[in-house]
């Protein structure tokens, strides 16, 4: 049992609801329950959106998976697409796709790790740390940025269309192309767009590096705040290729504990259901991923930026590794567990995407036209990719008339499911505990969760797993009663007021 | 003047036994249609080519273009029954363009472009509808289905095979399959069928090609279908 998860008796009990947490992708709340001194006795991250995406591909042709699954999404479609394709790849036994394929699909991806991050840490993130986590909340968001920094706002808006813009080029639209097919891709790059694509790299990564620099500058300003705050340590996985590098489209998984050491040095993701086991939790619809063999009180882990930038050896770029080390030495010699650290770690993979973007342009093989290959058909497919939240897995099983007869999707907001609810409790004890609640410092818990960019409509993908419960109010709002089912599909009653 | 007719003011020639419709394409002049498919017998089917003839409306498709009549066409007062006929087309079957892969090359998507279909206004109906993925070949997914009846005349007339049916009444009407289980792996349709190239949405398609073609080189991708008389006359890319 986790402290703070739940209350040992939730009479006389004040409830506090953050309905729906700002700032991040899909519907969530948080709920804290204080006593009369202000005491925090049980905090909450609720997942209160209900999708039902592993149901409805059933049945649905293979083909047509990467094109549907892309939609869970509309800030990491890529991800899904790319995913989804990864599986579909395997059933229709395209081993190795040819090199023009992989490097358009990288383009595509690293794309959008460069739009994803930068709308979160411009767009979602900067108004906390420019402004002020307690400043006021109706200049805390992008407009007040832009009106107090117009420069880092704009530079933000720009980073991330460029970021759509290769999407776009690879896959058709910004917004949920077509570009991957099972076994390759369907559109060769021009010299022109590659042309078009090049022509202000420089200035991006300039950029780039001007927000890292900031979020060194803020750790540097206020170390005692932004190393502990939310702090906790825990687990750590993100994938690696074969030299131990940071890889975002294909690799092995690694898992590091929280003083750095591995657990699994690395492993092959297409094991993962025998290394990973999903538990339900009655309160929410976000299932809440563990290593097996550790259990779920001591297997829980971390994905994302600063589980990625942990679990590698090191960053295959050169800007971004320098970053990268600066960043790290924080930790002296330990591995750095604070949660603001992950928009640090955020906007230093936004540079890593850059330089990745700028040598793959540079790659002959990118303008090439041998596009898609296929092999001996098989039944199950996994397909696995870091999106920017973190490890995203996409598991099928097609029959002989080519439909889907099992999807298993475990997202990267899923795997960060116990870490945000543990960042929120240490941020209630550090923050909330014993004091006036104000709107200001219930945004401090919001910061925690924001830490984690956390996208929560792809996160409640499931349908016909997860608990529900459907509360019956009278005219005035009183409940009457409460029909829960739980996660073994068993219904019950609890009648509140004869 | 001999063998013309006037479409909104325009004179308009034809040949003798062509339809208005046919006659209106060939002068590069659109009206708007589903169920028509140069080659095979026009039925009348789906009333989107419905216009104005001596102010009765009348299908095009089935009315043989004549000396001297006046049609109105291109209105809004028709446009905007024809925009009424595509949502009720949309909301009567189960048409998700965003996942479908036969968007871009989809008539029914295309037109609902062309006559600036918003919104679906009506509730959607949400059917059950089957899906017959028995065939090794195609993959029929009946919830695009806007029973135009194509597939069944091409099956028919052209294949001589008779695989398609219509079955039902009125809202029940539905395509069928003409073998003992009903499955089109039970048949000897081809994809080299008539009928395999006939059906203006996602509903009859090829399998293991999905999304070959890239947004933008799609066929309705550059272009309006109004804008794509030539290709409607014939068929032929």
């Amino acid at each position: 049992m986790f402290e703070l998860e739940n209350a040992k008796t939730t009479q006389g009990l004040r409830r506090i609801a953050i309905d729906p947490v700002s700032r991040v992708e899909g519907h969530g709340k948080v709920t804290l329950l204080l006593d009369e001194q202000n005491r925090i006795h049980q905090v909450r991250l609720h997942i209160v959106e209900f999708r039902g995406f592993e149901v409805l591909i059933k049945g649905r042709p293979y083909w047509e998976v990467p094109v549907t699954v892309e939609r869970l999404c509309g800030i990491c479609p890529v991800s899904h697409h790319l995913a989804a394709c990864k599986a579909m790849d395997v059933i229709v036994g395209a081993k190795q796709l040819t090199p023009t394929a992989e490097k358009l699909r990288r383009l595509m991806h690293y794309g959008q790790l460069v739009q994803s991050n930068a709308v979160h840490f411009y767009h979602l993130a900067s108004p906390d740390l420019l402004l002020g986590f307690d400043s006021e909340a109706t200049q805390r968001n992008i407009v007040g940025v832009a009106m107090q920094y117009p420069d880092i706002a704009k530079q933000g808006i720009l980073l991330r269309k460029y970021g759509q813009e290769v999407i776009q080029h690879v896959s058709g639209k910004r917004i949920h192309g077509t570009g991957a097919i099972p076994g390759g891709v369907n559109k060769a790059l021009t010299a022109e767009a590659r042309d078009e694509l090049k022509k202000n790299l420089p200035q991006l990564i300039e950029w780039a590096q001007g927000g890292v620099a900031l979020m060194q500058r803020f750790h540097e300003e206020n170390p005692a705040f932004y190393n502990s705050f939310g702090l906790f340590e825990s687990n750590m996985m993100g994938m690696v290729r074969a030299d131990g590098a940071l890889d975002i489209y294909h690799g092995d998984l690694r898992v590091k504990d929280a003083k750095g050491q591995p657990i699994f040095d690395r492993f092959n993701y297409e094991t993962y259901a025998q290394v990973l086991r999903e538990e339900v939790k009655p309160w929410s619809y976000m299932k809440f991923p563990y290593i097996a063999e550790l259990g779920p009180e001591k297997g829980w882990y971390k994905v994302g930026p600063l589980a990625r930038l942990q679990t590698c050896d090191f960053i295959p770029s050169p800007l971004a590794e320098a970053a990268r080390k600066t960043m790290l030495a924080i930790g002296n010699g330990q591995p750095v567990h604070s949660t603001l650290s992950y928009h640090w770690a955020r906007i230093i993979e936004v540079l890593h995407g850059l330089e990745v973007i700028q040598e793959l342009l540079d790659d002959p093989d990118i303008l090439g036209k041998d596009l898609t290959v296929k092999g001996e058909r098989q039944e199950e497919g996994i397909g696995v990719i870091e999106a920017p939240r973190g490890v995203l897995i996409h598991h099928y099983k097609v029959n002989e008339d080519d439909q889907v007869t099992m999807c298993n999707l475990i997202v990267s907001t899923t795997h960060n499911n116990q870490a945000m609810n543990t960042a929120i409790r240490s941020v209630a004890m550090q923050h909330l505990d014993r004091r006036v609640i104000s709107e200001g410092l219930l945004n401090h818990i919001e910061c925690a969760i924001r830490a984690y960019d956390p996208c929560l409509s792809c996160a409640t993908h499931a349908l016909g797993k997860m608990p529900l419960q459907v509360e019956l109010l009278d005219a005035e709002g009183t409940r009457l009663s409460i029909l829960s089912r739980n996660s073994n599909g068993e219904f019950h009653t609890s009648e509140m007021y004869a | 003047m001999e063998n013309t007719f006037i479409i909104d003011g325009m004179p308009i020639p034809f040949e003798p036994g062509q339809n208005v419709l046919q006659a209106a394409l060939a002068a590069g002049i659109f009206i708007p249609h589903l169920c028509f498919y140069p080659g095979l017998k026009p039925n009348g089917n789906c009333k989107l080519c419905t216009v104005i003839i001596n102010g009765r409306h009348v299908s095009a498709c089935t009315t043989l273009a004549n000396s001297g009549i006046e049609v109105a066409n291109n209105t809004p007062e028709l446009n905007n029954k024809r925009r009424l006929m595509l949502q009720m087309l949309f909301v009567s079957g189960n048409h998700f363009c965003p996942g479908c892969e036969k968007s871009g090359n989809c008539q029914l998507q295309a037109l609902a472009y062309d006559l600036e279909m918003m919104t679906p206004h009506f509730n959607h109906f949400f059917p059950k509808r089957t899906i017959d993925a028995s065939h090794p070949e195609a993959f029929l997914d009946m919830n695009r289905c806007i029973t135009c009846g194509l597939c069944v005349q091409a099956s028919g007339e052209v294949d001589k095979k008779n695989i398609f049916a219509l079955s039902g009444r009125g809202m029940a009407s539905h395509v069928v399959i003409n073998t003992p289980s009903g499955k089109l792996g039970d048949s000897d349709f081809a994809m080299s069928d008539k009928a395999a190239r006939v059906c203006p949405v996602g509903a009859i398609l090829p399998k293991r090609r999905g999304y070959a073609i890239p947004i933008g080189e799609r066929r309705y991708d550059e272009l309006p279908i109004s804008s794509q008389t030539e290709f409607l006359t014939t068929r032929e890319t």
